[in-house]
């Protein structure tokens, strides 16, 4: 069943679009990413579903309810955790919990099951001022608060922008609780590594939905065969391979060079010997398993005129 | 990266403690000429600290160091000389040009006014800014602007150039075009040391470490790291280490 529809909606600021047409709905229980570079549009998208700002076109449903009309509905059943950290640094943590608790109506002890996951981790620290948190655990205290109203539906903007690796694993760990508790979370980020995590994903760029999809079956759409190139010396390769007509695109990705072809000849390792013009044994050649960005560059470059020979 | 020419980096057992707390804790590590090297670690590992130190920002409290054959404790003004910096968050002026920038940094590394003109001329026809000169920095798309702040962060020719998470949260295309200037200036000899937390742009780099609590606890090639934990990127990698699954 589909908790959230989101149709052709558009938004501009001035000369610049936005949003462009964007469509996309996420099912009930689902963990739905948002999966985008700064600048796509993600957070513009975020704040009209959680109606702060009106789309210049479109419709968006939030369980049925319209997020222009009905907003108040939404805004009773939306945890919304902007990107920005939007707590008070001067009030304690117990304090900023009890101030989002009164707004909504309810009390911390009504909440207390709802939020414990999420809370139980902060609680020895429920005297600390906010601003004094590390970022692993501003994070948790703005889920926290975000969830003070027992929502159904979270919408969680790049809530893992500069937490550390492993309070981001952690942070993940919690969603996929919240998401086996029935609520249904969209979330957005701009690491394409995180998108394994989420149950769907769509990837948006320049305001444009580039693709919607589980992570397997983005990744299985990748229409091109990777390869990767390993060796001594493969900056020098490097130029050789762009300018050779079979190859789509190439680049370098530390020690190896990942590889593109419009073609992919019969033998690759001998069409390599060919090209470099080294003996059998210099470098290798082995197809590579792409990964979510590898992913998102191949669908940007059929969205932008992207000179892939030259400055891939 | 030949082998006859001495390490760039070259730590033996650095401490650097805070009172009784020990921040850094007996690193030892050499980078080379003309390496990509990732310097990866949680919040509070050690990384910043480390970082400082190499920089002549901070002394360490124990420890042989030398950066670009100069020692730490002793020649500080020599190490700032042959270091960049160039950080995501902060990079250039945006309020003032293209040309501006150039000429405040370059004059901030101590080159004559000669030199600037001769390198700014040179760094903009590289990059084709050549039109964008007396654009303000504040109208140029997102890749430019890395770019150029890159290219600024290496006009005095350092040996070495720290980046502060390059690419962050920046588009996949962008970043492999950033990148691509990266490899170029580690062809010419400079050694390109990146600290980040984000395992994406770790994937770029030649050879990373990675700090925990004060220690190094993994070093080696991406490639070799993801086959000695068996995983299947660096993020998996870094958890398993974080959470002490060897």
């Amino acid at each position: 069943m589909e908790f959230l529809e989101v149709i052709r909606v558009s938004r501009s600021f001035g000369p610049v679009n936005a949003l462009k047409e964007v469509s996309f709905s996420v099912n009930r229980g689902e963990l739905f990413g948002l999966i985008g570079p700064d600048g796509a549009g993600k957070t513009t998208l975020f704040r009209i579903i959680a109606s702060l700002f009106l789309p210049d076109e479109g419709k968006i449903l939030v369980k049925g309810y319209n997020v222009v009309k009905d907003y108040k509905q939404v805004r009773r059943i939306t945890g919304y955790m902007p990107g920005r950290f939007s707590l008070y640094h001067d009030l304690t943590v117990e304090e900023n919990l009890s101030f989002y608790a009164t707004v909504f109506g309810t009390t911390l002890k009504d909440s207390a099951a709802y939020i414990h996951r999420v809370y139980s981790p902060l609680k020895p620290f429920r005297k600390r001022l906010a601003g004094k948190l590390s970022g692993g655990m501003k994070q948790k205290l703005a889920l926290s608060c975000a969830l003070i109203h027992r929502p159904e539906f979270l919408l969680l903007d790049e809530p893992t922008t500069g937490v550390d690796a492993v309070s981001r694993k952690e942070f993940w760990e919690m969603l996929e609780e919240l998401r086996n508790m029935g609520v249904t979370i969209l979330v957005s980020t701009p690491y394409m590594d995180e998108a394994g995590q989420c149950d769907r994903v769509a990837l948006i760029d320049h305001g444009k939905l580039l693709q919607t999809g589980s992570p397997a079956e983005i990744v299985h759409n990748f229409s091109a065969k990777l390869y990767a190139i390993r060796g001594r010396n493969l900056y020098a390769l490097l130029g050789r391979l762009r300018m050779s007509p079979e190859v789509k695109y190439a680049f370098m990705f530390g020690r190896e060079i990942h590889l593109v072809f419009y073609r992919v000849p019969g033998r690759p390792a001998r069409w390599l010997e060919n090209l470099s013009g080294s003996p059998q044994g210099t470098f290798s050649i082995e197809p590579l398993d792409p990964g979510m960005e590898d992913c998102f560059v191949e669908l940007m470059g059929e969205n932008h005129p992207v000179d892939g020979k030259e400055n891939i | 990266m030949a082998a006859h020419t001495p390490p760039v980096i070259n730590v033996k057992e650095m401490t650097k403690s805070f009172g009784s707390f020990v921040a850094v804790d007996r690193l030892t590590f050499q980078v080379e000429k003309g390496e990509i090297f990732g310097f990866l670690g949680a919040n509070g590992a050690g990384k910043t600290t480390a970082v400082r130190v190499l920089c002549g920002l901070s002394s360490p409290t124990s420890g042989q160091i030398t950066v670009a054959g100069y020692d730490v404790w002793t020649q500080t003004e020599q190490v700032k000389r042959s270091i960049g910096y160039m950080s995501q968050r902060f990079s250039l002026y945006e309020d003032i040009t293209v040309y501006e920038n150039i000429r405040l940094f370059g004059g901030i590394y101590g080159l004559s006014r000669r030199q600037i003109r001769e390198r700014a001329g040179e760094l903009l026809s590289r990059l084709g800014l050549e039109h964008q000169r007396d654009a303000l920095i504040a109208s140029l798309p997102l890749g430019w602007r890395q770019k150029l702040a890159f290219s600024i962060a290496i006009i005095h020719r350092p040996g070495i150039v720290f980046l502060d998470e390059p690419t962050g949260g920046v588009d996949p295309i962008t970043r492999r075009q950033f990148w691509d200037l990266i490899y170029e200036t580690a062809q010419t000899g400079i050694t390109v040391f990146v600290t980040t937390h984000y395992m994406d742009e770790a994937e770029y780099c030649d050879r990373l470490c990675v700090m925990d609590e004060g220690r190094i606890v993994a070093m080696d090639t991406p490639y070799r790291l993801k086959q000695l934990y068996g995983a299947q990127d660096m993020n998996e990698v870094f958890i398993k280490i974080a959470r002490k699954e060897i």
